[in-house]
């Protein structure tokens, strides 16, 4: 088929998640989980219920320990949601939290095509494809960690830039503050008396 | 005030200006210009004799040059630092000869002429800026005579006038004739909401100002004449309508509608003229002063600030944050936040619980004394490399280094890098790799899109931030539209390769589309600016190849804008329909053959 269809050798396991009816409605998602197990490299391709809840992730995390996956697909909702607890589940089933990929066949799929249910399934099946192979090329990252300075500079010595001085410097911090005047206080210091409370401003 | 000029753990430079910033969140080396101030402010004890001496007068500028001062003085009471300073523009003892009266009658020996401007280098992890406003300067608004009749204040020149610490002691007289004035207009809006003068927006403090005004001069002055010209009165915050009810209940007169003209009597009292928008009468008043309620202005420094930490403006000149709702102290730039007027005008209230709010997001982002960098970061190869730049200049964190006239490659700084990977898809020599969307991983998806049926897929490329975000929308709001899409998500816009285009293209693809933030909301600053040029250049040689030029779309849509979302989408299956069968195999030839 496609050149670039061809297995890396990577164990990858693809979950289609129905979201209660969320998805499952207008999405056939054991025909999504059929058509991506006969994907290459794809080792195990499941429709669950809740991926996202403590039990569907439970399961994903056996899986990947018990057949050995090391990349998965979670074809759910949008990855701007829970892309994040997925990341979570996979570095502590021992993964790498980047070779994991998201195809979103809730917001862009199923909610969006709800009188068009071949059509939606087909592009879900496309989406999680889409993700597959993707996740074949993913590669493990590192945060980098870099020291950092536990100091602040604050330009200008207004109400705001007095306030943000105190509460960093009473919290420990050291703060360097800039005034280009010849006192702090801007406009606050030539007011009378402010309102809401009718007091003076100094 | 006080509690930051003795606090241990702030060191406070006055007169002075940030003139360099380098480096990045965590680790910023700020370079200060600090002025001379040929006093030592550690050595002067505010004790006042030289001003005593000084010869030389000259208007206030804190109380707005109703008073004077000498050339020698404190800028306020309570002023922090309470060091004297010299004006050396006006000091004429550079010169001892000449003067130095001042010099002779300091006991302590505070006084320096020879004090120069000095260069400071600190070092810090985060910055704040709170750099504040500018009051209006009314003088272009010549109908309401603020230059030409002398009874005719700003709100903020009324300030002084009613201070106890004022240049009157708190007495308010007429400036004409230094009596009491028994009657006083405050004019609304001046230099807000207007499209021809000042700004568009509304200021925020000047209507609660006032109203304010009218309660200090009403307790003062029970028998005073007080009138408000407004718009329309904007008392949104805790505690306002009853201040504003009290005003009223008071006596004091809002008549709706601002003056057209002013005229000075002989007696340099005012006639204003009012198109009375509640009677629908013009009517006309005689007032002894009027008071303009200025608005409140971007600090003119603004701009200059901005250049040099790599902010966003928004239209009205105020800096703009990272999200309106949810980061609203943050600046896109991480380690940078706001406080107080440099975000949009405010009142103290405000400014003061966003200062708060800065503090905490700087500490939270300072307290474990190191950072951890998202490795959604650009990686230069090396071998590749050609050392001509052109990653460098496209950077919007200033985050690659190259040395173009040694040839030394480029350099990723990946704590400095956002990881929108403008510099991956500008490179010429295809040397910068963009983890975790790089070429290969976005090739891959752009192929399996195109598998099956590629003549009725609509490839869209979709920044993470705004259309993306606005693709959930729409699905979040239910909006139908064409099941022929696909999205490739993208960190920016400004990822989207033109070999990502060539390829959709060759593969079949009748349509592609790329879409971002709109231009000014981008995540990363202005990366999609790139987007723009490239998409102009990909069409440009897409007319010369033969290819239809409409079939690349290039369209912008906020997280906001779902309805935008569908529509484009609906347009772009539109758009789909009229490429044929053949037309594809065109395109198809003509990119095998090479470009
Ligand atoms: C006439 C008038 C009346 C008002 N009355 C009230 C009231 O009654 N109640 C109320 O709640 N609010 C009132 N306000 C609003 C109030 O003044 C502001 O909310 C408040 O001053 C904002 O504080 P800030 O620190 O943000 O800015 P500012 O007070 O403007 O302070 C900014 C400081 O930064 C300094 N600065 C600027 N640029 C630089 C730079 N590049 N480098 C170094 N330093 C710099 C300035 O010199 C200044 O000291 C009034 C405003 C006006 C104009
Ligand atoms: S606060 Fe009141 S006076 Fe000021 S601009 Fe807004 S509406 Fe006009």
């Amino acid at each position: 088929m496609n050149k670039m269809e061809t297995s890396t050798g990577a164990k990858i396991g693809v979950y289609v998640c129905h979201c209660g009816l969320n998805i499952a409605r207008t999405v056939d998602c054991a025909a999504v989980a059929r058509s991506a197990s006969e994907l290459p490299d794809v080792v195990l391709a499941k429709d669950v219920a809740y991926a996202c809840s403590e039990p569907g992730q439970q399961a994903i995390r056996e899986d990947i320990l018990e057949r050995g996956l090391d990349r998965v697909v979670i074809a759910s909702c949008s990855p701007r949601l829970h892309e994040p607890t997925f990341r979570q589940m996979l570095q502590s089933a021992g993964l790498n939290p980047y070779l994991l990929e998201m195809a979103n066949i809730r917001e862009h799929c199923s909610w969006v095509h709800m009188n068009e249910s071949d059509a939606a399934t087909r592009k879900a099946m496309d989406l999680t494809r889409m993700a597959v192979a993707r996740v074949r090329q993913l590669k493990p990252l590192q945060p980098e960690r870099l020291p950092l300075t536990r100091r602040t500079l604050v330009i200008g010595g207004g109400v705001a830039g007095i306030q943000a001085a105190l509460d960093l410097a009473d919290n420990g911090y050291d703060v360097v503050m800039v005034e280009k005047r010849p006192s702090i206080g801007g406009t606050m210091a030539q007011l009378d008396k402010t309102f809401p409370t009718m007091d003076c401003s100094i | 005030m006080t509690d930051v000029g003795r606090h241990p753990r702030i060191k406070l430079y006055t007169l002075s200006e940030v003139v360099d910033v380098k480096g990045y969140v965590g680790n910023f080396q700020v370079k200060i210009l600090k002025k001379a101030r040929y006093v030592s402010e550690k050595e002067c004890t505010a004790c006042g004799e030289c001003s005593k001496v000084c010869p030389v007068v000259r208007p206030d500028e804190f109380n707005l040059g109703l008073s004077s001062r000498k050339a020698i003085y404190s800028p306020f009471p309570q002023a922090v630092p309470s060091a004297y300073v010299i004006n050396a523009n006006e000091c004429l003892g550079h010169n001892p000869v000449v003067c130095a009266k001042c010099v002779e009658v300091c006991d302590k020996g505070c006084i320096n002429f020879h004090m120069s401007d000095e260069e400071a280098v600190e070092h810090v992890g985060s910055i704040v800026v709170a750099t504040g406003m500018e009051p209006y300067d009314p003088t272009e608004m010549d109908e309401y005579g603020y230059t030409r009749f002398e009874n005719v204040l700003t709100s903020l020149e009324l300030e002084r006038l009613v201070n106890a610490g004022g240049p009157t002691r708190g007495e308010l007289i007429r400036p004409t004739d230094r009596k009491r004035p028994r009657s006083i207009g405050f004019v609304q809006c001046v230099g807000s909401r207007s499209a021809r003068k000042g700004s568009e927006y509304c200021s925020n403090v000047c209507c609660m100002n006032t109203v304010k005004s009218t309660l200090v001069l009403k307790e003062h002055y029970p028998d005073m004449d007080v009138k408000v010209f407004y718009i329309d009165i904007r008392a949104f915050g805790k505690g306002f309508e009853d201040l504003y009810k009290r005003s009223r209940r008071l006596g004091v007169h809002y008549v709706r509608g601002l003056p057209g003209t002013v005229e000075e009597n002989p007696d340099r009292s005012l006639r204003v003229a009012v198109e009375n928008g509640a009677t629908g009468t013009i009517e006309y008043y005689v007032l002894d002063m009027m008071v303009l309620a200025i608005g409140v202005q971007p600090s003119t420094h603004t701009q200059k600030l901005q250049e040099m930490l790599g902010l966003q403006l928004n239209p009205d000149g105020f800096f703009l944050e990272a999200h309106p709702k949810l980061q609203p102290v943050d600046a896109a730039t991480r380690g940078i936040f706001f406080a107080g007027c440099a975000e949009g005008p405010k009142d103290i209230k405000e400014s003061v619980t966003q200062a708060s709010a800065a503090a905490a997001r700087a500490i939270r982002l300072m307290h474990r004394g190191e950072i951890l960098t998202e490795p959604i970061t650009s990686e230069v190869m090396v071998e590749h490399c050609k050392s001509c730049g052109k990653c460098a200049d496209v950077c919007p964190y200033h985050a690659i280094t190259v040395d173009v006239k040694k040839k030394k490659p480029a350099m990723v700084n990946t704590a400095a890098c956002a990881g929108c990977g403008t510099c991956a898809a500008e490179c010429p020599f295809g040397a910068i790799t963009m983890n975790h969307f790089t070429d290969v991983q976005i090739l891959h998806q752009v192929d399996a899109l195109l598998e099956e049926d590629p003549q009725e897929k609509i490839l869209t490329f979709a920044c993470n931030w705004c259309s993306y975000a606005g693709a959930d929308y729409a699905g979040v709001s239910r909006l139908q539209y064409s099941p022929n899409v696909r999205l490739i998500r993208t960190m920016c816009s400004g990822r989207v390769d033109e070999e990502f285009i060539w390829h959709g293209f060759a593969k079949g693809a009748p349509v592609i589309l790329v879409s971002g933030c709109h231009i000014g909301d981008c995540h990363y600053i202005n990366a999609n600016h790139w987007t723009v040029k490239r998409v102009e250049k990909v069409h440009r040689k897409m007319k010369k190849l033969g290819i239809r030029p409409e079939r690349l779309q290039l369209e912008w849509i906020s997280a906001a804008e779902g309805i935008r979302f569908a529509r484009t989408m609906e347009r772009m299956e539109r758009l789909r329909r009229g490429v044929t069968a053949e037309e594809i195999e065109k395109t198809k030839a003509i990119l095998s053959q090479g470009k």
